[in-house]
């Protein structure tokens, strides 16, 4: 799924979103300082990419299979550079300290938390996100089945919610619901939609 | 979080260089190396660590799990939760090590936190980790409100009036009854710290949590050979099911002949301020019959120093029945 198709015909709640959020920080500055509009719209555009800061390091991030080269402060961690700097906003960030999973993406193959992951440490590594597991055309069979399912409410945790049972199809676990949840707890969902989310990933295990 | 020069150091020797420039290997260390991260920033982003450079040795070839001559398992630094507690070997052999790290954190940390990383593993008290807040631990002589405060989760065994931190790994506590062995390189050689004396109890220096000096780096662990027909289990109490720190476990290692008990290594987690071998419980249970009562005894005698804090005097029944519930458990394994 590209979710940063900004230019996409569709209107959509995430491009309505991310877009009236640069035109609203233009305009604001706009009524301020008229004269330098397009300089400001420029950084507001480019302010995910740290460019401008000192000590910025160069880095080449592998993410869904596409190379982007950038220049980052080395406290960046890997979910805000997906999200700030890669403009890939589908990784969620939650607590940010390693406790809901929210930020949950996959580094070579296996599920970890973006967010007590340094950007710089993961320089030629293969990193995939929710944007890179399927297409709403073509989705993955574990986010159809979050879909057929009901396996959310408010979809915050859901994409961290799927990568986390996409990795976990090919992790050791026992067949029972039990031994799903046991290794889905580092998920948290608020809404309470566990029993749905147990419920998905079964349906996709049983087909498998 | 401060900001630090991200350094990634080609073999061990520059590594220990760099890091044998810091003034401490310990609380507030101006070196620090990164394995997986899991603890280092989620402290930094609270500012309780500020290193001005960090070392990143996850790219050393310290991530191998190798089998030894004399049998037992050499574990790379760097090898990862996950992959040790799936290694088949430390599923057959050393189970209890392979349950205990099943049982701490979450799927995704366990494929992120290192071996090494988890030895150093910093306590959860909350007043360590508010910079707000006074903690002996963290700016020493600043005081200790846990001990008038929330003291629920904390410790029980090895406190100090300066601190009661508990230490909060799993997989330590199966170390010590395991009886692993630390190997160190620093920049005098290399050396090997028996488990039980890795770390340190608070005293008056609760900042000093174990005997790392600057430019000392784990290179990796190593297990015993394993003790056939051992019976082992890692029993852990907590709050929730799953994704929680222990109130209380137990890592107990049994060798039961003819219905009694030969050899006995035993540690709890949860109550002390450092991962808690109990030598009173394994004289208790040695030569002895594998009963409930000799359970119980093992129990009393492995919790007989301890000293409950306002908030946390039902921890002291809890591990009793936890070390005497391990017990039964594994004996009729």
């Amino acid at each position: 799924m590209e979710d940063d198709k900004i230019g996409s015909p569709q209107p959509s709640r995430r491009r309505f979103l991310l877009t009236t959020g640069t035109t609203l920080a233009a305009s604001v500055l706009a009524a301020h300082t008229p004269g330098q509009v397009l300089a400001h719209e420029t950084e507001t555009a480019s302010s995910g990419d740290a460019s401008a800061v000192e000590g910025a390091i160069a880095i080449t991030l592998r993410i869904n299979g596409k190379d982007h080269q950038l220049r980052i402060d080395p406290r960046t961690t890997l979910l805000d550079c997906i999200r700030e700097s890669v403009a890939l906003t589908g990784t969620k960030k939650g607590c940010d300290h390693g406790q809901c999973g929210a930020c949950t993406v996959h580094v070579n193959g296996k599920r970890v938390l973006s967010c007590l992951n340094l950007a710089l440490m993961n320089d030629g590594n293969k990193i995939t996100t929710i944007e890179g597991l399927g297409t709403p055309e073509a989705m993955h069979p574990m986010q159809a089945a979050f879909v057929a399912c009901d396996g959310y409410q408010c979809g915050y945790c859901t994409s961290g919610q799927i990568m986390s049972a996409v990795a976990l199809l090919k992790e050791p676990c026992g067949p029972d619901d039990a031994a799903v949840k046991e290794l889905m707890s580092g998920n948290i969902c608020r809404c309470g939609a566990y029993a749905n989310i147990v419920a998905a990933i079964q349906q996709v295990r049983k087909r498998a | 979080m401060h900001t630090f020069e991200f350094i990634r150091p080609t073999d061990s020797a520059a590594a220990i260089a760099a890091a044998a420039q810091s003034k401490t290997a310990q609380q507030g260390a101006d070196v620090r190396f990164m394995g997986g991260g899991t603890t280092l920033i989620d402290l930094m982003k609270l500012n309780v660590e500020t290193p001005a450079r960090v070392l990143d040795i996850n790219r050393l070839p310290l991530d191998k799990i190798e089998l030894m001559p004399d049998g037992g398992l050499k574990i790379g630094a760097t090898v990862r939760n996950s992959d040790l507690a799936y290694d088949a070997r430390v599923q057959r052999d050393y189970v209890v090590l392979s349950q205990a790290i099943l049982n701490g954190a979450s799927a995704q940390v366990r494929n992120m936190a290192t071996v090494a990383g988890n030895l150093l593993q910093r306590t959860r008290c909350m007043y360590f980790r508010d910079t707000a807040m006074p903690c002996n631990k963290r700016e020493p002589g600043s005081g200790c409100p846990a001990i008038t405060g929330s003291n629920r989760t904390l410790a029980i065994l090895g406190a100090s009036e300066h601190c009661i931190a508990t230490n909060p790994s799993d997989m330590c506590v199966a170390m010590a009854a395991l009886e692993v062995k630390i190997h160190v390189q620093g920049p005098k050689g290399p050396r090997a710290i028996a488990f039980g004396d890795f770390h340190l109890l608070p005293g008056s220096t609760p900042h000093r949590e174990t005997v790392l000096d600057p430019g000392d780096l784990i290179t990796h662990v190593t297990l015993p050979p394993p003790i056939a027909g051992s019976k082992q289990l890692y029993l852990k109490l907590r709050d929730r099911a799953s994704y929680e720190f222990a109130l209380a476990s137990a890592a107990v290692v049994l060798t039961i002949t003819s219905g009694k008990i030969t050899r006995a290594r035993i540690a709890l987690g949860g109550v002390g301020t450092k991962p808690w071998r109990s030598p009173e419980a394994e004289v208790a249970l040695t030569n002895k019959a594998a009963n409930d009562a000799i359970f119980r005894q093992a129990a009393e005698a492995a919790l007989q120093g301890a000293k409950p804090q306002s908030e946390n005097g039902f921890k002291i029944e809890l591990a009793k029945r936890c070390l005497t519930h391990a017990l039964r458990t594994a004996a009729t394994s």
